[in-house]
């Protein structure tokens, strides 16, 4: 019996709920100077505070805190003019302390917002969802269970620990709950978590590389019929590791949900782990008891008291909203949706608005960072950021090819030489002896010359079969080693076989 | 030469009269022979002691400036984590960890260049006021070895009292320097919160932990005082300002025109006659001295020592839970097959002592939800009530008094079985953890009906250490010239016999 989305959604209202753990990319740990390098030798970046030797006490990273109170302003929120950490006491071997400290009752950033578009029946609608609070807390460190079958503690053979990621500072984002987005639940899910992660990026605090863990996501999902009060029961869905998944995994859960209502069973409120192959969720522990963590105030650390102006000094430094840029940007570049989506993947939104601001023309920046450089990128398997070609290179190679002193193949060699580290472009023409041929006279001459290598093509285009030239062409370009303009070539060898040129 | 003070001696190692290593081989010898009576160490670091002595007395022949008390020895209780040596806090789950680094008090002792002779005895967990519950057998009180040397600091005290040390360091989470200085005839302070560094002090009740000199005169614990207090930035409580004047305060012993106020709630019903005369005559003394006695009430002290047996364990519950057999320390039952859990669980089974147990489970208990409200959460409310007392108090007084301890020495074993009878031996220091302020202990004489020692308390508002340092040697000098000798001349030989 099994349900479609659509019944599920004409009988049910789904209730969202998430909670985004970020890691902040802060230099050293929330509660040491350990250093947080991601993928460092096991245990390599770990000291006597995250390691909880008997004696050690914290002392917290005035720069996560920046980071936390930048992002609550960014998500509309109250600044806490006094918060405290408390402690959450559980035992966990990967918890050197057996509890971690976090913020419980008195949270560092309250009652926010984001707004969220997405496309509906009707067209792009707006979606708010409701922040109810940003706290502060560090990780756990790392179990690899080794052998048994599921990877899990329980039938390991043993496990190791690695307390690298011990200590480091993640911040906490939990929405309220968000009824009311109808069928549209997963996208509004998939939409919150990406514009929380565009803001993120914006803010510079967090890597927000949801494959490595630096971004997570728990989706919470319950259902109730259409038009009841009470809230179902919830299940909450971790290791939902990409954009794609968020969606998957609320679909999914809705769909779970319903058929298990539906055959008059219920839902147990539980952590369920979503299956990236499947697509499915899997029972982890159940909720059912509710855990007591004894939260109680953390005696070793002091309130977080930020100053007022501080904040407000924090607040004048925000950059500007992403969502907004982007409509901005898209705008004024006139660039088709699908293609401001790929610079967002892409990552070179920044870059190309600065070689614009450089002169180049949108469509031009846009094509060279997306296109050739992003190519090379891609090859040499390093970051479009780490090349060395800037802005200003290519806003200098737009212009020569606009000024017809280079043709595109050439500026992709001059692209080639900047990258290779051979200089600036007016370097590499100059070194390479890079120049285009724009004398007619030494045009036809090769053009005579291939045309007469090869007369039974050059026929066929005098008779009147177009297409042919295209070899000509390429032979022509091939006699000027490239430093042709193709567009002139193709003009005087079309005029020269007695065709119309245009 | 080891009866001295540790003034005179750091005098005799700057004049030359003696080495460090000389002074220093006298304490080892002496511990050598009453050792096995007192049983004040869980370590002595003969070599590292004698190497360190060296080292202090080449720096002097070179000249070089030293600080007051370098090349005097010392004892250390074994809470605070000591690089590389055994610190195992009278428990056995540490046994066999060797700290990878110092705390900041062992930093300090270090850089003022004092010896460190070893590590002491100490309730587990600093959990206790008798050094019973240390899972390395009592401390023997050097007055009379059949009873306690007070607790959890006994190992300190009794270090003092039997000449093992003329200085050590103490930690006071509910009395533990005070409490064992009073009954040991010594001298101990429990300074402000904050003053001293808790990084590295292996954490009971992380809001009411603090650690503080020890030693046999006013003034030898007012120059260790000054060598530990100071600013961390790796202790997030600590405070940042500059220590008080204490050694200054020492030597001046000047109480004229100040206000001495007596609390009321702290004397009376319950403290031993022999406490109370003792005291009375303290007051009369520092009325002579030119100090105004005044009387002041706390109202809220009686729900002093509830409060604490909720906070205390509340925190220590959670402070414990490291200890699981992970990292460092005991592990039990890690054969083939036995899980994680059952190996934290075993392990902390056969590790812990009752006592320890005992307020896990009280704390656990005090902090769960639905018990929060009305266990933790209202003990909150009651310290800020004391705080507030002590608030109102300080305006009528520039310090306040109290006896220490409302009795005086009893017997290793007559309340090990009787836990709250325990308890109530820290009535008076209690409040003083709780409201973060500093706190002393000297000696005020032999109570008349057991000829044993009785401590005169003194408290100070925070910050404001110096005070009690200030009535404390004003004090110790008009006992002094009444007694004619140090009271420890009256303690038994330990050398005589049993």
């Amino acid at each position: 019996m099994s349900l479609t989305y659509d019944d599920v959604v004409a009988k049910y209202e789904p209730v969202l709920g998430l909670e985004v753990h970020v890691e902040l990319n802060t230099e050293s740990k929330m509660f040491c100077g350990c250093a947080t390098v991601f993928g460092a030798e096991p245990n390599t970046q770990t000291c006597p505070v995250c390691l909880a030797l008997p004696g050690a006490l914290p002392v917290v990273n005035e720069k996560a805190i920046e980071s936390t109170i930048k992002i609550g302003l960014a998500l509309n929120c109250s600044i806490a003019p006094f918060s405290r950490f408390a402690r959450k006491n559980y035992f966990y071997p990967d918890m050197p302390k057996n509890f971690q400290i976090s913020q419980y009752d008195e949270p560092i950033c309250v009652d926010g917002y984001i707004d969220v578009e997405i496309e509906t029946d009707e067209g792009p609608k707006k979606f708010r969802v409701e922040v109810e609070r940003v706290h502060m807390e560090e990780d756990t460190g790392k179990s690899l269970h080794v052998g048994g079958a599921t990877g899990r503690i329980h039938g390991a053979e043993y496990s190791l620990l690695d307390y690298n990621r011990a200590g480091i500072p993640l911040v906490e984002i939990v929405t309220k709950i968000v009824p009311g987005t109808g069928k549209y639940a997963p996208e509004v899910a998939k939409a919150y978590v990406a514009e929380l992660r565009d803001i993120l990026r914006s803010l510079g605090v967090s890597d927000v590389k949801m494959e490595q863990g630096s971004l997570r996501c728990d989706a919470n999902v319950s259902l109730r019929l259409i038009g009841a009060e009470k809230l179902g029961t919830r299940s909450e869905t971790k290791n939902v590791n990409s954009l794609r998944s968020v969606e998957r995994a609320v679909r999914g859960e809705m769909i779970r949900h319903a058929e298990l209502l539906n055959a008059g069973g219920r839902v147990v409120q539980e952590t369920r782990h979503f299956q990236e192959d499947t697509g499915l969720t899997r029972s982890g522990r159940s909720k059912e008891q509710a855990e007591d963590y004894r939260y109680f105030p953390e005696p070793d650390l002091v309130p977080v008291e930020p100053d007022a102006a501080w904040i407000e000094t924090l607040r004048a430094g925000l950059p500007e909203r992403p969502s907004i840029r982007r409509k901005r940007l898209q705008e004024a570049w006139a660039v088709p949706e699908k293609e401001m989506a790929a610079m967002i993947n892409a990552d070179v939104l920044d870059i190309v608005e600065e070689t614009v601001l450089l002169g180049a023309d949108p469509t031009k920046a846009r094509s060279w960072w997306l296109g050739e450089i992003s190519r090379i990128a891609n090859d040499k398997d390093v970051a479009i950021a780490d090349l060395a070609i800037t802005p200003k290179d290519v806003a200098e190679i737009v212009a020569l090819v606009n000024s017809g002193d280079l043709t595109d193949k050439l500026a992709r060699q001059v692209v080639e030489g900047v990258i290779s580290g051979e200089g600036k472009p007016s370097e590499v023409i100059a070194k390479r002896g890079i120049k285009v041929v724009n004398d007619d006279g030494a045009l036809m001459a090769a053009i005579e010359k291939v045309c007469a290598e090869q007369a039974e093509t050059a026929e066929k285009v005098r008779a009147g079969h177009i297409p042919a030239a295209g070899a000509l062409i390429g032979a022509v370009m091939k006699e000027t080693k490239g430093q042709a303009d193709a567009a002139r070539v193709r003009e005087l060898l079309l005029g020269h076989l007695g065709q119309p040129t245009s | 030469m080891i009866r001295s003070t540790a003034a005179q001696m750091a005098a005799k190692l700057a004049s030359g009269e003696t080495t460090s290593v000389t002074l220093t081989q006298a304490h080892l010898d002496r511990i050598n022979s009453v050792e096995d009576k007192v049983h004040a160490f869980l370590f002595v670091d003969e070599k590292g002691a004698l190497e360190q002595a060296a080292s202090v007395d080449a720096k002097r022949a070179k000249g070089e400036k030293l600080s007051p008390l370098a090349g005097v020895p010392l004892a250390l209780k074994d809470v605070l984590a000591q690089k590389n040596k055994p610190t195992t806090c009278g428990s056995k789950i540490l046994e066999g960890w060797l700290p990878p680094y110092d705390s900041t008090v062992v930093a300090n002792l270090k850089k003022n260049d004092i010896v460190i002779l070893g590590k002491t005895n100490m309730d587990e967990f600093a959990m206790g006021s008798s050094t019973e519950n240390s899972a390395y057998g009592p401390t023997h009180n050097p007055w009379d070895l059949s009873r306690i040397p007070g607790g959890s600091g006994g190992g300190s005290s009794a270090a003092l009292a039997s000449f093992e040390a003329p200085l050590a360091i103490g930690t006071d989470t509910g009395g533990s320097i005070r409490q064992p200085a009073a009954v040991t005839g010594t001298v101990g302070v429990k300074p402000t919160y904050g003053g001293v560094s808790r990084y590295g002090l292996v954490a009971f009740s992380s809001s009411l932990d603090q650690a503080g000199p020890c030693a046999r005169t006013v003034l030898d614990t007012a120059l260790l005082h000054e060598a530990i207090a100071g600013y961390d930035p790796k202790d997030a409580t600590s405070i940042n300002a500059p220590v008080p004047q204490v050694v200054q305060a020492a030597k001046d012993g000047n109480v004229k025109g100040m206000k001495i106020g007596v609390v009321k709630e702290l004397n009376g019903d319950g403290y031993q006659p022999g406490v109370r005369a003792r005291f009375e005559e303290a007051l009369e003394l520092l009325a002579k001295a030119g100090a105004e006695i005044v009387e002041v009430s706390t109202p809220n002290f009686e729900y002093a020592l509830a409060a604490y047996y909720l906070i205390a364990p509340s925190e220590a519950s959670s402070n414990l839970a490291r200890f699981d057999a992970m990292r460092y320390g005991l592990r039990v039952g890690d054969v083939d097959g036995a899980s994680a859990e059952a190996v934290m669980n075993l392990t902390r089974e056969v590790g812990f002592g009752k006592e320890v147990k005992r307020r896990i489970i009280l704390g656990t208990y005090a902090l769960s939800s639905g018990y929060y409200d009305a266990y933790y959460g209202s003990a909150q409310k009651v310290r800020t009530l004391i705080t507030q007392d002590f608030t109102q108090a300080f305006t009528k007084a520039d310090v306040l008094v109290s006896p220490t301890c409302p009795t005086t020495a009893f017997k290793i074993g007559e309340k090990a079985n009787d836990p709250l009878a325990m308890y109530l031996n820290d009535i008076a220091t209690i409040p003083v953890n709780l409201a973060g302020i500093g706190g002393m202990s000297l000696p005020a004489g032999l109570a008349d009906e057991d000829g044993l020692p009785v401590g005169f308390q003194i408290m100070s508002p925070v910050m404001k250490d110096e005070r009690m340092y200030s009535v404390g040697a004003a004090l110790e000098a008009a006992l002094l010239s009444q007694w004619g000798a140090p009271l420890l001349d009256r303690a038994p030989a330990l050398e005589a016999g049993k």
